[in-house]
Parts: C-alpha cells; structure tokens; sequence
C-alpha cells in the first residue's frame, strides 16, 4: 500500500501578499512549485481564496538571508537606549501647540 | 531525555550555559508568551510535539476531504455544489498552511505525506466514519467543524509562530464551514418529514464519534501537562468536550432534533450540561486502523496521489523546459 514518493522534492517559495492598494505586502505563508510563475498560480489558490490580496509576490525560499535570532540582543537592543529618537522624548510647551 | 541536537544548539551559541538553564530560560519565554520561531533554539522534545501534533492536523485537514467530496457530484442543486466545492478546497488549504508549518521545523513534505500514505501517521479518528447521507454533510460541517473550532481557536495562541499563524488563518475559514453545515441541517429539519428523519439519522451516527474527536479524558492524556508548559496546548480535552456539549445542545433543541444520549441534562449546580460515558473501546479501535473507514481512506488518499503523478512530472518538464529556455535567451543576449 505504501507508495514512497518517487519524484524530486519542488523548490519552497515564500509568499507575500498586498491586502489593498496602496499598502505593503506582507509575508503570508509558504508552498512548493515547480518554479516561480507556477508559484503565484498556487499562491492564488492557497493565499485569496477570499479577495485577500491585489498583487502577489512570490520569492524563493533559499533566496531570503535572515539575521541569526541568537544575535537578536546584539542587533536590537542598542536601540533601546536611544529614546531621543522618538519624537516623545521632547517636552513641547502647552502654549506651542500640535509640532 | 536530551538529545544531541538540542546540546548542538546550545553549544554553538554560547559555552556557558547548560541544558537545564536552556531549558529553563525556554519555558521563561513561553510563560512571557513569548512566540518560538523556526531560527530559534528549542528543546528537541517540543520541536518532535510540534511536528507529531502539526503534521497529524495537516493530515486530518488532507483526509477530511475525502468523506465530503464523494458528496459533491450528488450534492442536490448547484448552490449546494458550489458552497462544498469551496468548503473542501478550503480544507485542502488547511492542509497546505499545516504542512508548510511543519517543514518550518526541519520535516520534508515528502517524508510527512510518505507516513500519511504508509500509514504510519495518525490522522483524526472521525474521518473514518463513512458518509452514507447528504444530511452526513451538514452533520458534519455543524457538528464536525463545529468541534474542530472548539479545538483550534485556542491554536491560535500556540507558543509556536508559523503554527499560531497557520491556525488563525485557519479559524476565519472554519466558521463559514460550520454554518453552511447547519444551514443544511437547518433546511432539512424545517423540510418533509422524511427530510427529518434523514437529519436525525445522522446526528444519531455522529454525535458520538463528534465527542471522541477531543481525544481521551484528561485523566488519559499523560502529555496533556507538558504541552501546557510548552504553550502548546491551552484548554484541556474534557474542558473543551464540555464547552463543545454546551453549545450543542441548545442548538439540536432549535432544529428539533434529539441527541442520541439519555444521559444530557442541565446540571444547574455544574452550571453545564451533564453527558452520557463515550465508548473508548471504539475511540481505540478506530485510532488504531480499525475503524469502518480507514483502509478506504488512506487507499484514496495513495491512488490520488499515483493518478496525479503525470501532472506533477509534465509540470516538472515544462518548469525544467522554461527554464532552459530562459538560460538561452540570457546567453544570447
Ligand atoms: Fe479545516
Ligand atoms: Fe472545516
């Protein structure tokens, strides 16, 4: 009964999909094609089944570079300490209004 | 209990820190809510809970098609037809999400849908369960989908992120499941008498097996504590089975439909419905392939699979074909 898949795993792409016009598009998910264009025709199947998206991009799994969550203090915490970046961080007095 | 690869993790990162102290800063983070995503170090227990629970819900979601798509050639008018159409294309986009999440911590498609095909992996018990009615249709998107919800909103808060997110996807298109089953349900009940018995008929064959598919009483499920520590599970079994029983009931009273169980009665004092003792010699018997169904489903699933071997190979050539193509055309340029 057991029938081992013979063919060669499909590359992964990862799926971004823009919600509206005008707005970003935004990591939805992941699947297997053939290649890219057959991956958007997949994408449109899995991903906006429900008028989810406008536009679709689907990008190669093994093309995306991450930064390494074990240097995410490293990377991320020096911010931490740089409220002057904020526009909060000022005192506007009361009489100068909306700035 | 550790293995190799979680030590690996460990020691590629920092040399300081031992595996108790690793594990005890993961179940801080998951305490904090934290989300664990696929980069991040984690106990190699969690990743295989991960990717037992994940890929056993892909499979359910895969298999699940099957007892309702027999159905959709027969379905009676083409609104019927359309909305189970989407109804089972939706369930195989479950599949999609779920597999997807599972590859994320380090399984192949290959190797999952090899032990669905085998039938190593376990799938849910209640697609086992033969469809021999239309009304089986709308039982099964009310009462089927209906307790799936129960089980996998809570999902949604899952401490694992592509698993969280696949299920919040996941739930928005569940409750249009759940009503079009009760709108059939609904249609049948207000239609002739002989339309009601057909309903009632099903209600009595799937009530039971509805139940089980919250799996074994709590005081049955060893692993129960652990997934809780892990964030992976939220709400027990037997609270969700309660919840489930809760909502239901009032729901048969409006269709005028009897659940096939003497035992229900408000218990004022509970503040819940009691219920009557589930069959777990069946549950058993089922969960382990002997089910009246099982050998049928994963036989479909395997001859799906071998039929649409051309499409995947011409798909394949033509990908390959393009591609050289392309290569040409740069060359030349
Ligand atoms: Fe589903
Ligand atoms: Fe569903």
């Amino acid at each position: 009964m057991s029938t081992p898949l013979a063919e060669a795993a499909t590359p992964l792409f990862e799926v971004f999909v823009r919600s509206k016009q005008g707005l970003d598009h935004k990591h939805v998910g992941s699947l297997h094609a053939s290649d890219a264009r057959h991956a958007l025709t997949l994408a449109r199947d899995v991903y906006t089944r429900r008028q989810e998206g406008v536009s679709i991009w689907v990008v190669p799994s093994n093309a995306i570079t991450a930064s390494d969550p074990a240097l995410k203090s490293d990377n991320f915490d020096p911010m931490a300490s740089k409220v002057y970046r904020h526009p909060t961080f000022y005192d506007i007095p009361d009489e100068i209004g909306h700035m | 209990m550790y293995t190799q690869a979680l030590d690996t993790a460990i020691n590629a990162n920092t040399t300081t820190v031992t595996v108790d102290s690793f594990q005890k800063t993961f179940l801080e983070r998951i305490a904090r809510d934290e989300k664990i995503e696929p980069q991040d170090a984690m106990p190699e227990a969690y990743r295989k809970t991960l990717v037992r629970q994940i890929s056993q819900h892909a499979h359910s979601e895969i298999v699940g098609m099957l007892p309702e798509g027999g159905w959709i050639t027969r379905a009676p008018s083409l609104k019927r037809k359309e909305i189970l159409l989407a109804k089972v294309q939706d369930e195989g986009g479950h599949g999609l999400y779920l597999y997807s999440a599972a590859e994320t911590l380090g399984v192949t498609r290959e190797s999952l849908v090899d032990a669905l095909h085998s039938g190593k992996a376990k799938y849910s018990s209640i697609f086992n369960y033969p469809t021999e009615s239309w009304a089986d249709i709308g039982i099964i998107g009310w009462l089927v989908d209906g307790a799936a919800i129960m089980n996998q909103v809570p999902l949604c808060r899952c401490s694992y992120g592509p698993y969280a997110r696949a299920m919040i996807r996941i739930c928005k298109e569940e409750s249009f499941h759940q009503r079009q089953g009760f709108d059939i349900v609904r249609s049948l009940c207000e239609g002739t008498p002989a339309q009601k018995a057909l309903a009632q008929d099903s209600v009595n064959r799937w009530w039971w097996p509805t139940l089980m598919m919250f799996g074994p009483h709590d005081s049955d499920s060893p692993n129960t504590e652990q997934a809780t520590d892990w964030g992976i599970k939220r709400i027990s079994n037997d609270d969700l089975r309660q919840k489930f029983v809760d909502v239901t009931v009032p729901q048969a009273k409006f269709l005028g439909l009897t659940l096939p169980d003497t035992a229900i009665a408000w218990n004022a004092e509970r503040g819940h419905y009691d219920f009557g003792k589930i069959d777990w010699d069946e549950f058993w018997r089922v969960v382990k392939g002997d089910g009246p169904c099982n050998a049928e489903r994963v036989a479909d699933r395997v001859t799906a699979f071998d039929d649409g071997r051309w499409v995947r190979e011409a798909d394949a050539a033509h990908a390959a074909k393009v591609a050289l193509r392309n290569a040409q055309v740069t060359a030349t340029v």
